[in-house]
């Protein structure tokens, strides 16, 4: 059996912050969709529809056809909100049991989770005794017990190094694979390192990108960036005949658009002479993220 | 296991581990076992046998002590998982909400059950101990008054989740808390003692009050364990009534019943309002 998430021009506001303004975004079985979006941007709002915890002022939010909140709704999806405070006195198996018997399943389920996120060692231990990036794998390992068909995830690698990150990645990946829905909100599209099938974006309650990351990147049309190291004499002359700005004395950097590079290339290699080094560097991940997220006043005025 | 009883056994789980039941089963059995042994100098002049007339002082500082425990256990059963982000996931689980609010009452009423249960026993042991085999009768007055003192925090678990559903912040809930404790046991009193005096022995005094007194579940408990134990150690305003026919025998206690069940239903349409 497999879920999804169909979220239809979906707008709430609270007072008069808009904290999500006719966002539609659908997400099939199996696929992984990361939500970004700066601080405020509406993640969380978006996660709380989801629940049936709040109404939306217009548009309508179903799981699997229902509408979200109902208990069959509820019987499909689990949750790891961004901040959780599990009672420290309770051990980490005893509150992912709590957890699955509210589901419906087995306090025995507990142990697979746990292990699952690499718990298994520190399951006996009370939960007040964790590491932040524990505690957090603990959320997540009340998230998966129980075995739901969607996940939403509000950050959920917030707190883990890069060695857990992977592992949370890797574990995402396999739940996907039989069939899981994933919906995780994340800060960066760096920290995604391209392991999510979809990326949405979210300025202001708006959404500004839905697609692969590969097309996101594409589409942003962000210049490369070309430093040049100079013979120290020949700085001056580089710099007034290709323009760009000067870096510490012996480089110029030049930004050009994705399909000036060649052109520019070219030219540079002209002048062996007055060269040390070149470097070619594309926009990063989080580049192209401050693209989307940067207040834009060509697409306000669009929208 | 259902949902409710993982709540419930959760619940009480905690209730351990956080000391509430060391902690609560200590005041209640140092008070008891002070009260024992200040009935047992005193003794000598009533003509009663010292579990007796513990039992009614008993009695009188459970008025005080069980509800206070009871709202202490309460008062943060749903702003505090709203300030520790716990609701949003327990209400993210298909159960529903009143499941999460009976659940959590059967426990916090095992807590309090734990302590009241030790406390009465170690006090009956050391009466016994102290004055000899007082027979059936007081036995059964402090059994009586040991388990109207759980329908009594039964009341008051349930009015701190009123107070707990009500508003967002812990902080808020426990001047609640406070706030209901003194209105319901010191407060209240307080005014029908005033409108006693005031009335003297006029139409407040004969037909009012009686039910103004039953109204108030802590009052219906002291009414009851005072007519169950037949004391002579009536002295305050409330020996006024004792002879009524509206304080006699067990449907005094219909008053904790209902207020428990009343307030238990107004705590889950509150809770149905909270927006984790
Ligand atoms: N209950 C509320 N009452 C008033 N305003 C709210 C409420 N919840 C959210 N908001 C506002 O809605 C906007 C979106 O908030 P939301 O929590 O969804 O952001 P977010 O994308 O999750 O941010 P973050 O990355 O910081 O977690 C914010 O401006 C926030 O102040
Ligand atoms: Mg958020």
């Amino acid at each position: 059996m497999s879920a999804s998430v169909d979220i239809r021009s979906v707008s709430k506001s609270f007072g008069d912050v808009h904290a999500l303004d006719g966002v539609s975004l659908a997400i099939a079985p199996g696929e992984t969709l990361a939500l970004l979006g700066h601080n405020g941007a509406g993640k969380t709002t978006l996660f709380r529809i989801l629940l049936g915890f709040i109404e939306p002022n217009s548009g309508e939010a179903l799981i699997d056809g229902l509408k979200a909140g109902c208990r069959q709704a509820r019987r499909l999806i689990s949750y790891l909100p961004e901040n959780v405070a599990f009672p420290k006195t309770l051990t980490g198996r005893e509150v992912v049991a709590f957890y699955a018997q509210l589901k419906g399943a087995a306090a025995s389920e507990a142990n697979a989770a746990l292990e699952q996120v690499g718990l298994g060692e520190a399951a006996s231990r009370r939960c007040g005794t964790y590491s932040k990036g524990m505690r957090q794998r603990l959320g997540l390992a009340q998230a998966i017990v129980g075995n739901p068909r969607i996940l939403l995830l509000d950050e959920p690698t917030s707190g883990l190094d890069p060695l857990s990150r992977n592992d949370f990645y890797q574990l995402i990946a396999g739940l996907a694979e039989q069939g899981t829905s994933v919906l995780l909100s994340s800060h960066g599209l760096s920290e995604l390192e391209a392991r999510a099938s979809r990326v949405a974006i979210l300025r202001q309650g708006h959404l500004v990108a839905d697609g692969p990351l590969a097309m996101l990147q594409r589409d942003a049309r962000l210049p490369i960036r070309i430093r040049v190291k100079t013979k120290p004499a020949d700085a001056e002359t580089l710099h007034r005949e290709f323009g760009g700005r000067r870096i510490n004395g012996a480089s110029v950097e030049v930004t050009c658009e994705p399909d000036e590079k060649m052109a520019i290339l070219a030219a540079l290699h002209q002048r062996p002479g007055a060269i040390a080094d070149i470097e070619v560097i594309p926009p990063s991940l989080d580049e192209v993220y401050r693209h989307y997220s940067r207040a834009n006043p060509d697409k306000e005025a669009r929208s | 296991m259902s949902p409710v009883m993982a709540i419930a056994r959760t619940e009480a789980r905690l209730g351990i581990r956080n000391s509430w039941v060391l902690l609560s089963t200590v005041i209640l059995t140092v008070f008891a076992v002070l009260l024992v042994l200040l009935g047992s100098g005193a003794t000598g002049e009533v003509d009663a046998s010292l579990l007796a007339v513990s039992i009614a002082s008993l009695s009188t500082l459970s008025v005080y002590l069980i509800p206070l425990i009871a709202l202490l256990l309460s008062f943060d059963a749903i702003a505090g998982e709203i300030d520790r982000g716990t609701l949003q996931l327990v209400l993210a689980t298909p159960i529903a909400r009143w499941q999460l609010l009976v659940g959590k009452f059967l426990g916090h009423l095992a807590v309090l059950t734990i302590a009241i249960v030790i406390s009465s026993g170690i006090a009956a042991i050391l009466a016994i101990a102290l004055d000899g085999n007082p027979g059936p009768q007081p036995l059964g007055g402090l059994a009586a008054l040991a388990a109207t003192s759980i329908l009594l925090g039964a009341v008051f678990i349930a009015v701190g989740y009123i107070a707990s559903a009500s508003v967002r912040q812990t902080g808020t809930a426990a001047a609640l808390a406070v706030g209901i404790w003194l209105g319901a046991v010191v407060l209240y009193d307080l005014a029908l003692l005033g409108g006693l005096l005031a009335s003297g022995e006029g139409v407040f005094a004969r037909t009012i009050f009686p039910w103004l007194l039953l109204l108030n579940p802590a009052d219906a408990f002291r009414l009851y364990n005072m007519s169950a134990t037949d004391t002579a150690l009536v002295q305050t305003g409330l020996g006024a009534v004792s002879g009524s026919p509206l304080a006699q025998g067990a449907w005094v206690l219909a008053s904790p019943l209902a207020w428990t069940l009343a307030a238990i239903s107004v705590a889950v349409v509150l809770l149905g309002r909270v927006r984790p």
